[in-house]
């Protein structure tokens, strides 16, 4: 892209929703004594609060956001179309890397899609050891926004807490799979190996450190005044615009929406088998995203304990042919993925191949409330909005 | 396949899909006088297509009526076949081998072009309803749901730019992921995927054929490799 693209101040689009309708940001009009003419401020591409190439165009008035307009797009990389020429069990390969950090959540839907169009199903211990690796990496992705979220409002010491967690736990994915972020680890009909020896006892006393370390950052960052008056009634989602926008997972469970797909879904995985609950909070801001998802990490490492247990012995796989062909269908499969709602729609046509995949990932939908989300916001708060937010550029761009 | 034990669609969920399309159907009514032109099931999901001058109409009265309040995304599809296409036993894997013939989906289409979309209920919880509606070739224009959904506004400006429908009322018909000057309709299925075009699939190489098929002799795939990894070495 080059400067000319840059939109100028008047091509800016409108937001089609009247922020009026909803009350809380009545207080954010424009000050008109104070009016100093707007000011076009480009953050981004790169900035660290941004989890990739986001470039966001700013116009301020003074301090506060009169408008703001993401662009996205700096990393497509075309997955939809490249579905198109690849076969099922290549396919895995491209969509681990859409949320490259919870590559192993993104398996699944499109796995259990090619799975219902084949009438496959995978064996019960397969279909334990898929939500253990689901609940690691959701717990690997809380981990690292758990403590990235101080270091966006200015504390350092949570950020190397955070980094510290989640390595176990990607050495627990590392253990299984053999890919720290690219697992790549499901087959239609199953998963490709058993545990390794020992696991269970090593991933026991990882789930106990995950336990503790979320009391830590319950006293470090979601107790500490500081971070609090920096998050408390900053970027407010109301209910019903959240869920019109699409923003769906911690993100709109924080709004107060009582709604996760792992209960309230089609059935998937083992999610029924276990004694959890869906955490919410009422105020929709900043602070009770960010509390909301440390509650949902102490519930995966106490979902990951309970599977643990559980496990039922038995075979990994399914019996698949060896080549794999899906039989004429449309279906659609969505999850629970640590970012929100990833689903898939899968049209196949016989082939080794599917003929088109329409590949609805989270952070594309949560993101783009931000214009509406940032008009009226003063500048330090854009980065603690964007960070508690929590989206991954590669489930933007796909 | 559907009727497979593995693949049981729960009663439950088969019934909320039912009462969707019923309620639905209620607000609507079908063709020719009312919007539904045909409904299906795909996998316990209720599949509706509807007229495109409705397009909006529906919108409204599954947000507004029927308490859909999520939108999960809307998108397009393209019918026309693959034209790139591996012969079946070739031993190109550079594309899978696709149908040649021009067929349509779950409840069918009337030409290339189809609309589609996803709502959901958060209040619900499981309902969900697909929705489609067919673009003729020669107008691809639909009404906007910006107004109704205003997250519909990224995902309108995705399906212009990669099927170049166009949404009559949206505010902004921008390019989302693809540079300004970006001329084509990339998802389109004439539209080619380059990087095949200009070089070999790299895979060719590699395919041993199946043992016992007919023409397990004619492949020299195993020779050349080693003879390549011989060279190399």
């Amino acid at each position: 892209m080059t400067t000319t693209d840059l939109p100028q101040p008047g091509e800016l689009p409108e937001i089609a929703v009247d922020p009026a309708a909803f009350g809380h940001l009545a207080g954010a009009q424009v000050n008109v004594e104070l009016d100093t003419g707007d000011m076009v401020l480009n953050i981004g591409p790169q900035h660290p609060a941004t989890h990739g190439t986001l470039r966001l165009v700013v116009r301020l008035d003074g301090e506060r956001v009169v408008a703001a307009d993401p662009i996205i797009g700096y990393m497509h990389r075309g997955y939809e179309k490249l579905t198109e020429y690849r076969t099922y069990p290549q396919i895995t390969t491209l969509i681990n890397r859409i949320d490259w950090l919870s590559s192993f959540a993104n398996e699944v839907p499109f796995i259990a899609a090619a799975e219902q169009l084949m009438g496959i199903e995978a064996p019960p211990r397969a279909q334990y050891q898929r939500t253990i690796l689901t609940e690691l990496s959701r717990i690997a992705t809380f981990l690292l926004f758990l403590g990235e979220m101080g270091l966006q409002v200015g504390a350092i010491t949570p950020a190397f807490y955070g980094f510290r967690d989640r390595e176990y736990v990607l050495n627990l994915i590392e253990a299984v799979t053999g890919g720290r972020f690219h697992p790549n680890f499901n087959r239609i009909g199953g998963i490709k190996d058993d545990l390794p020896w020992g696991w269970i006892s090593e991933c026991r006393g990882v789930m106990n450190k995950v336990l503790t370390s979320c009391d830590e950052f319950d006293d470090l960052v979601a107790g500490n005044p500081i971070f609090q008056k920096r998050t408390r009634s900053i970027g407010i989602i109301p209910q019903e615009l959240g869920a019109a926008y699409g923003v769906s997972g911690s993100n709109l469970r924080a709004s107060g929406v009582d709604w996760d797909l792992r209960r309230d879904g089609p059935k998937y995985l083992v999610y029924d088998e276990l004694d959890w609950q869906v955490w919410t909070h009422p105020d929709g801001d900043s602070f009770s995203r960010y509390w909301v998802r440390l509650q949902e990490t102490r519930e995966s490492a106490r979902m990951v304990l309970q599977l643990l247990d559980q496990m039922p012995s038995g075979p990994l796989m399914a019996k698949v042919p060896r080549i794999i062909k899906v039989p004429e269908g449309e279906v659609f499969v969505n999850t629970e993925n640590p970012l929100g709602e990833m689903g898939y729609y899968v049209i196949s046509k016989g082939a080794t191949g599917p003929f088109r995949t329409k590949i609805r990932s989270a952070s594309f939908s949560n993101v783009s409330i931000l214009p509406w989300m940032l008009r009226g916001v003063y500048v330090p708060d854009i980065v603690t909005i964007l960070a508690s937010l929590y989206f991954i550029l590669g489930d933007i761009d796909r | 396949m559907a009727d497979d034990a593995a693949t049981e669609v729960l009663p439950s969920r088969r019934e909320e899909a039912t009462e969707a399309l019923t309620r639905l159907q209620a607000e609507l009514g079908d063709a020719p006088n009312g919007a539904i032109v045909e409904h299906a099931d795909a996998f316990g999901d209720v599949v509706v297509r509807v007229r495109r001058d409705a397009w909006r109409e529906v919108a409204q009265v599954c947000k507004e009526r029927l308490g859909f309040d999520y939108l999960c995304f809307i998108a397009g599809i393209d019918w026309m076949p693959t034209p790139l296409v591996a012969e079946e036993g070739s031993g190109d894997t550079s594309t899978p081998a696709q149908p040649k013939e021009q067929t349509y989906g779950v409840a069918g289409s009337d030409g290339r072009y189809q609309l589609f979309a996803i709502v959901e209920s958060t209040r619900r919880k499981s309902w969900r309803l697909i929705l489609k509606t067919d673009l003729p070739d020669d107008d691809l224009h639909a009404d906007s749901w910006v107004a109704v959904y205003p997250g519909a506004d990224w995902h309108e400006r995705e399906a212009w730019e990669m099927y170049g429908f166009v949404f009559d009322g949206h505010p902004s018909l921008r390019h989302l992921y693809l540079p300004s000057e970006f001329e084509g309709h990339p998802l389109r299925k004439d539209y080619p995927l380059l990087a095949r075009e200009v070089k070999p699939w790299p895979g060719l190489v590699d395919v041993e054929p199946m043992p016992g098929v007919a023409g397990d002799d004619e492949t020299p795939a195993v020779e050349a490799s080693t003879s390549d990894g011989g060279e190399t070495a």
